[in-house]
């Protein structure tokens, strides 16, 4: 693997100058957080958003805001649209024939699904992590850097302290501090997850996915990760698809609970996991479903 | 809104475990206070005093009804209504251990009165005991049929129990003040009479759980500040 300091280009600090400057996912203006006030001002706009594999319609005209430095959690049972929806919100699942989506998902004051967006650029904005971990076959140093110079250029000092600035925010930098050159494979599951919450953290994205993180790491991983979650909200927006109700009830702010493809309840999960509005969600929640 | 049976029967039977024995130690309970009316009644001391000895049958069922609540509450992490119920539950067994003792301590002024001839007719302090009774039972009704408007009836009906308790209160005072040798049964007639007021006041504390349980809604204090302290 190319060392990060061996860059041709100009060194550069400037977080995320797209390669291609077509087009700026960034905010016109955005809401600035009110000390001590929770942020209500909405990241992402979901309006009308559709989506099908094929003829199969997997979501039915979903209306949903994702809010500014929150964290949203969608629960419901399997086949119900949650991954669906997460995976619309990075335009992921173009990688795969046969699937699209309509409707609008605004950031920034952009459609996302206008196919003219540069999609690499938005996957940066729009990190994603998956249930399995999946670091690169390479050193735990070059998970990191790898995905930072696909959009900027940095000297080798400012890639270093954006590697461990990384590796801070995902609360795994005392633990891998003297082990930097080792196979990120090598790390332990929880580890090896938050080394991948800190590679899409790293290229400074506006918003986290976080398709079910902890599902397949033990209870102290699974806390860990819970309370980087919680950490991280400080300066993303975060929207979570997970199978735990008591995880969604833990670390979200709000919750959404979808089925056959339809949003069935958005609110404040403290309200949601104490007096939900819909018998439907009762009926899930408490486990009377199916 | 009538929800589904759990996905899990174990829980489900667990959760109408609470239900039931919180039914169970309603019922005893007001078996109390009905006895505590008959020894007052008929000034039948030994009554009293096997009521008194009875009391830690009340206890005990608090004490299980807490346990098996903090153990549901541990295994199963329960949300939305079940956690409501399991909450209220914690709560409300509290007031029914508290009616209990309530009976008991009617139960310990009929020993002190013993033979003593009545003070004043018994029949306002029955009617008010009946009243409070009466509240209970709606009460564990309300909470049985997750009927709303009848636990929002038994808080109203507080109200009957505080004008008896006011009415009692100054028949006894009157006879306090006609002569000293009245001081003695004054007392012991006007602590029942405060003893029931109270009854009345736990029952209210069941029917707003009640009505938590069933809306999520947070009526206490706010219920009785807007009845008596504003109106």
């Amino acid at each position: 693997m190319e060392s990060p300091s061996s860059h041709s280009s100009p060194p550069s600090n400037t977080p995320l100058e797209p390669a291609s400057a077509a087009v700026s996912l960034h905010p016109a203006a955005s809401v600035p957080a009110q000390k001590g006030q929770p942020v209500r001002s909405p990241k992402v706009e979901i309006r009308d958003l559709c989506f099908f594999y094929g003829k199969y319609k997997a979501l039915h005209d979903v209306n949903l805001d994702i809010h500014d430095r929150q964290i949203t959690a969608f629960i419901g049972p399997s086949g119900c649209g949650k991954s669906t929806l997460l995976r619309t919100l990075n335009r992921i699942y173009e990688l795969y024939p046969g699937q699209r989506a309509s409707g609008k998902i605004m950031l920034g004051g952009r459609n996302l699904l206008e196919r003219a967006d540069d999609v690499n650029l938005l996957r940066a904005k729009v990190g994603m992590v998956f249930q399995k971990p999946t670091p690169f076959p390479m050193s735990v140093h070059d998970n990191i850097s790898f995905g930072v110079q696909l959009y900027e250029r940095l000297s080798h000092s400012d890639m270093e302290g954006r590697v461990q600035w990384a590796l801070e925010k995902a609360a795994l930098w005392e633990e891998v501090k003297d082990k930097l050159r080792q196979d990120g494979t090598a790390l332990s599951g929880g580890q090896q997850q938050r080394l991948c919450i800190a590679r899409a953290v790293a290229v400074k994205p506006d918003v986290l996915l976080l398709d079910e993180p902890a599902s397949a790491l033990d209870p102290i991983s699974t806390q860990k990760i819970e309370q980087l979650i919680t950490d991280l909200k400080k300066d993303y927006t975060i929207a979570i698809v997970t199978h735990n109700m008591q995880q969604a009830a833990r670390v979200s702010d709000y919750t959404a609970f979808m089925y056959l493809g339809r949003l069935v309840e958005f609110g404040e999960t403290k309200k949601l996991f104490m007096k939900p509005a819909q018998q439907q969600t009762e009926e899930y929640i408490t486990g009377r479903f199916g | 809104m009538s929800l589904r049976q759990h996905t899990s029967q174990d829980f489900e039977a667990e959760l109408e475990s609470v239900r039931q024995r919180i039914f169970e130690m309603g019922r005893h309970v007001d078996q109390v206070l009905e006895s505590a009316g008959k020894a007052l009644l008929a000034g039948d001391s030994e009554l009293g005093e096997r009521i008194i000895a009875g009391d830690e049958e009340t206890d005990s069922m608090e004490l299980e009804i807490d346990h098996l609540c903090l153990e549901i509450l541990a295994r199963r992490q329960p949300v939305a209504g079940d956690l409501r119920l399991l909450t209220s539950a914690l709560k409300l067994v509290i007031d029914l251990e508290r009616i209990g003792d309530l009976g008991v301590s009617i139960a310990g002024r009929v020993v002190e009165l013993g033979r003593e001839p009545p003070l004043i007719p018994y029949e306002d302090l029955m009617r008010m005991m009946l009243t409070a009774r009466e509240m209970l039972t709606e009460a564990m009704a309300a909470l049985k049929d997750q009927d709303v408007a009848r636990a929002r009836r038994v808080i109203d009906k507080d109200e009957v129990v505080d004008a008896y308790y006011s009415q009692i209160f100054n028949d006894v005072l009157s006879h306090m003040r006609e002569s000293p040798e009245n001081i003695f049964r004054a007392t012991r007639v006007q602590a029942i009479s405060k003893y029931i007021e109270r009854i009345g006041d736990h029952v209210s504390n069941v029917a707003e759980r009640v009505i938590f349980i069933v809306t999520g809604e947070d009526v206490r204090h706010f219920s009785r500040m807007s009845r008596s302290d504003f109106s």
